[in-house]
């Protein structure tokens, strides 16, 4: 009884905390919901301040496909995605790696080098960048997209600390097996870091995916634009078809929607992954 | 076989050390190289034999008005925006490790989902709401509160406004996570002990949970400096620059010099970018050293 009571003391006591977390997530959720009903009225309705789903979804859906080559994009953007992501978790595992397992001196210094490119802003990267990739002929290609980010400072800083609690006693008992160096990385560790991987990935497709600058510069073809550029284009308009708009932001927004709910741990994980 | 083991090792951190010599630190000298250079992208020449002056570019930028603009921009959404959302975030997450608390997943998955779009998504939701026949003012109308539609974007305070709550509504909850990852080694029964020695809410969020978050607070803060700093697909898309300039950030007005429409000036570029780069090495050096002297 005294318990009881004493834990409704306690819900009463979190009231304000509710409420406060109420608000919170309904200002953090209406945007989204708001454009998921856009994407189904009229731009007409849109203005006119409808809060509600409508019937125009497939005729959004008809002029979007006639105003864009929206599965272009869609697919541009999980391919270019698809390769990055590969190609960074490959690379990026094996160099932490290397960094955490064969640990000497001389490479913790190179590794407070590499650090030091988390400090480099894009912006100041993406001439240079865009002048090497025109004379490699690599514009308007998936090589173009990826090749800057597939080694990043922090995917490297995420797998090095992620292998902190590695047991290093089983690589010597494989060693003594007879596996190779190599050997070790795909068949024991790879799979020991199965989590690390998961989060890894989560990450970096999400931000392949939403990447915005550095693709304008490097796709300036309408043939090779991925989502965000797709979407952002639509909206240069001088007379803007909201209806038709929110339907393209919520075909861009799709896939990592969906990806948040399904792999929301690994996500949080991928974000603070380097962080121990 | 000591020596070859670590043979392999550096093996293994080779290609991803290369590729970020290749593709941040070459760059980067390539960038300073570049903004000591001047004319259109396509035939450049050393800025000390046209100018005479080998930093013309950078004096340039200092007495050019609307990169000052974008200067002062950046710096404006860096002020009011980055304390704000940390300490939105610092609060959520103490509010959010409460075990009494019922529905904590929901509220956890609410508020972090903004991260989950693309940032040229939400610009261009935030655009649509805040559009002069947009939801905001229908909703403002209609409870009475305004007599006409507000051109949110079209003004250079609210057009600002619009920006940085856009910002502290998209970031909130991706700091919130590193929050909550910071709290959760801390036994919750602290903040019983000191709710029984009389302490409240505002008492326990400055006295234990900002003192255990503290190197997870200099973190986020020198990421959100970063990325402020860079600011860009906002700039573009929620109000591209408007109106006339007074919201454009730095990386949109060189990302205009050099991609834009008009002459490809990849030095002039080159230099602001240079600058950008100086004052994100500044402030994490400044944040790093603030935070290690309080200790």
């Amino acid at each position: 009884m005294t318990e009881k009571r004493n834990h409704s003391a306690i819900q009463r006591r979190l009231i304000p905390s509710y409420i406060f977390l109420i608000i919170c997530a309904l200002i953090s959720v209406f945007p989204l919901f708001w454009m998921l009903t856009a994407a189904t009225n009229t731009t007409l309705e849109v203005a006119q301040g409808k809060l509600w789903f409508g019937t125009n979804a497939i005729t959004n859906f008809k002029n979007l496909l006639a105003s864009a080559d929206l599965w272009r994009s869609m697919w541009n953007s999980f391919f270019y995605a698809a390769v990055q992501t590969v190609l960074c978790l490959l690379i990026c595992s094996l160099a932490g790696f290397g960094f955490e397992l064969y640990h000497t001196k001389g490479k913790d210094i190179l590794f407070g080098i590499l650090l030091l490119a988390m400090m480099i802003p894009g912006v100041a990267t993406m001439i240079p960048l865009f002048t090497m990739m025109s004379r490699m002929k690599l514009l308007n290609t998936a090589w173009g997209f990826a090749l800057p980010a597939i080694a990043t400072p922090f995917m490297i800083m995420m797998f090095r600390q992620n292998s902190r609690n590695f047991p290093v006693e089983i690589m010597n008992a494989a060693r003594i097996d007879g596996l190779s160096e190599t050997g070790i990385f795909f068949k024991i560790y790879m799979p020991v870091m199965k989590s690390t991987y998961a989060a890894a990935a989560v990450i970096t497709f999400m931000n392949s995916w939403n990447a915005y600058l550095w693709p304008r510069v490097v796709l300036n073809k309408s043939n090779a634009q991925t989502m965000p550029i797709l979407i952002a284009n639509l909206a240069n308009g001088y007379t803007i078809d909201y209806g038709m708009l929110m339907m393209a932001v919520l075909f861009c927004s799709l896939p990592t929607i969906i990806i948040f709910f399904i792999l929301q741990k690994q996500f949080a994980e991928g974000i603070t992954g380097a962080v121990k | 076989m000591e020596k070859k083991r670590n043979a392999w090792g550096w093996a293994f951190l080779a290609i991803a050390s290369i590729l970020i010599m290749i593709f941040s630190f070459y760059p980067m000298v390539a960038a300073f190289i570049t903004s000591l250079k001047t004319g259109s992208s396509a035939n450049m020449v050393w800025a000390s034999e046209k100018f005479g002056n080998a930093f013309y570019n950078y004096t340039r930028m200092f007495k050019d008005k609307t990169f000052m603009t974008t200067l002062k921009n950046t710096f404006f959404y860096l002020i009011v925006q980055v304390p704000i959302m940390l300490v939105l975030a610092i609060l959520l997450a103490q509010l959010l490790n409460n075990p009494n608390l019922k529905f904590r997943g929901l509220f956890r998955t609410c508020i972090f989902l903004p991260c989950a779009i693309s940032l040229v998504s939400y610009a261009l939701i935030f655009r649509s709401l805040f559009a002069t026949q947009g939801l905001i003012n229908s909703i403002l109308m209609g409870l009475g509160l305004i007599k006409e539609n507000i051109n949110w974007l079209g003004q250079t305070g609210t057009a600002r406004g619009v920006i940085i709550f856009a910002l502290i509504w998209r970031w909130t909850g991706y700091n919130m996570v590193f929050y909550l990852a910071g709290l959760q080694n801390l036994d919750y029964s602290v903040y019983e002990a000191a709710h029984i020695d009389g302490a409240n809410g505002w008492d326990t969020f400055w006295q234990i949970t900002v003192p255990q978050l503290k190197p997870v607070i200099i973190m986020t803060f020198i990421m959100s400096i970063n990325g402020t700093l860079q600011l860009f697909d906002e700039s573009v898309n929620l109000t591209n620059g408007g109106p006339a300039g007074t919201t454009m950030t730095m990386s949109h007005y060189i990302y205009n010099n050099a991609f834009g429409t008009g002459v490809a000036n990849f030095g002039y570029s080159s230099a602001m970018s240079f600058l950008v780069f100086i004052l994100v090495a500044i402030l994490a050096v400044i944040n790093l050293k603030v935070g290690d002297s309080r200790d």
